[in-house]
């Protein structure tokens, strides 16, 4: 796009350079600089084999210590190369999956869920051993032992449908957010529309974050039959126009479009979109 | 009995005095169901509140009394705080009084924050021109126009989307010929050239739309 030279400054007004972001990501001094490059570079999609080597190495990073023992630019540099595409880099991502910060597995699994290499599956599935028994909460944390949204959302999206038993049952975790992520995997791995009518109830419901999280869900797999409801939802616009913008492009792909004509379901859902701008 | 105006500043007073969120939300409503011009002041102020239901119930209040509540929109846009401004542009955008042009315009081009682009750009489209006077209808459309023909290159997605939906509206309201001229290329480009999907195919079905006709 015309855009994209604007897009290269940052929210500060600096601009940075590929060459610059890569030095910044290499050096060790200052801690701060590398977290920052390790963003941008996935921000701006920058495919270069320098970056994606030092993205990598900085999945390895023992320097950048949070307060809580956590690991900050290995989360970046994980989120940024799931944006990059490269799928060479599927091993070292994988290698992720046992680091004993949770937010770097969290970033790790949803990295490759964007890269879509199902060759990370059976390493997904062993992360689910022990079924919703062993999914509790860590004593002292925010969070369950392992992030079980995105390894759900992660084997819905690779179609792994040989994990289907292990997924089931988690659509009855206590946590409402991890039966949203089974529902949504569910429904990818089997195309059985009830599991997207329990998100679509969700959407009824008195709670703002689920609501939040099942249209999104719902926009993600691309349920058209949900279109209205999450119209309808009480959430924000901006929001229900992201989901309504999955849904809508979901069905453009499916009737093959542009090269076919619009579908008269398409026209509605932008029709619901017009209203919500 | 209580007169209407008392009963007015009942609802005014309830709005001031509740003291939770979900209670100032339906103070909100119940004030801004009294559709009367003397609550403008009041629903304008909620705008600031940071409570976005409340200001959801307070800009819907605002664009069904229409007009009247434009000249006092526009002159509190710059003493309030951030959120207050972008709620009360979505209302003026709402409104579709030809007088929120220039603020429509400066939105559209230059706020930083996409939900108000966007509602701005859909308002350029849909501004009630038959309430200029004659002679000023045409240089107004063209700024209408070109701001929206430089809205479908904005880098957010959604506001391209609203920019599509605004020259489609644009376009039903300008006379063939002229200016109308410019708006089927901009959005053929659209349908040819955009990176996002929904985009595409919001163009497409504008297309379409002058097909039809």
């Amino acid at each position: 796009m015309v855009l994209e030279s604007q897009q290269l400054v940052n929210a500060q007004g600096e601009a940075l350079t590929v060459d610059q972001a890569i030095s910044n990501l290499r050096q060790t001094a200052d801690p701060s600089l590398r977290y920052y490059a390790a963003w941008w570079l996935g921000r701006f999609r920058v495919r270069d084999g320098a970056a994606i080597a030092a993205l990598v190495e900085a999945l390895k990073d023992e320097t950048d210590r949070a307060p809580d023992g956590g690991y900050p630019l290995r989360r970046n540099a994980a989120r940024a190369l799931g944006k990059l595409g490269d799928r060479t880099v599927v091993p070292a991502l994988m290698g992720c999956l046992s680091c004993p910060d949770y937010y770097v597995r969290e970033a790790a699994i949803q990295a490759l869920e964007m890269l879509g290499d199902d060759v990370c599956v059976p390493a997904l599935r062993a992360m689910l051993a022990g079924g919703i028994e062993a999914a509790t909460q860590v004593e002292g944390k925010p969070h369950l032992v392992q992030p079980y949204n995105a390894i759900l959302e992660a084997l819905g999206s690779l179609g792994a449908r040989a994990a289907v038993e292990e997924v089931a049952p988690f659509l009855d975790h206590p946590v409402p957010q991890v039966q949203n992520a089974a529902a949504r995997a569910m429904y990818q791995l089997t195309g059985d529309a009830a599991y997207c009518n329990r998100l679509v109830q969700v959407l009824q419901g008195p709670n703002l974050q689920l609501r939040r999280s099942a249209m999104m869900d719902l926009g993600a797999v691309g349920y058209l039959p949900a279109a209205g409801a999450i119209a309808a939802t009480l959430a924000e616009n901006s929001l229900k126009l992201i989901a309504l913008q999955g849904v809508l492009e979901h069905h453009l792909q499916a009737t093959d479009f542009p090269e076919s004509s619009l579908s008269s379901e398409a026209r509605q859902v932008m029709a619901l979109m017009d209203d919500l701008l | 009995m209580a007169s209407p105006s008392a009963e007015l500043a009942a609802l005014i007073n309830a709005v001031e005095t509740a003291d939770s969120k979900a209670g100032i939300v339906q103070a909100v409503w119940a004030l801004a169901a009294a559709n009367d011009p003397r609550a403008i002041p009041t629903l304008i102020e909620v705008l600031g509140y940071n409570n976005p239901g409340a200001a959801v119930a307070a800009t819907e209040g605002l664009v069904s009394l229409g007009e009247v509540a434009v000249p006092a929109l526009l002159e509190q846009l710059d003493g309030h705080n951030y959120g207050a401004r972008a709620w009360a542009i979505r209302a003026l955008a709402l409104i579709q009084d030809p007088r929120a042009l220039n603020v429509l315009v400066e939105t559209a081009r230059g706020d930083f924050a996409l939900s108000v682009r966007r509602a701005a750009a859909k308002g350029l489209g849909t501004l009630n021109w038959s309430k200029l006077p004659e002679a000023a209808v045409e240089s107004a459309q063209t700024e209408a126009l070109t701001t929206l023909i430089e809205a479908v290159a904005d880098p957010e997605w959604v506001v391209r989307y609203a920019a599509v939906v605004g020259l489609a509206a644009l376009a039903a309201a300008l006379p063939p010929g002229g200016n109308a001229d410019q708006i089927r290329p901009a959005l053929e480009t659209v349908v040819k050239h955009d990176s996002v999907p929904a985009v595409q195919a919001r163009a497409q079905m504008a297309l379409d739309s002058f097909a039809q006709k």
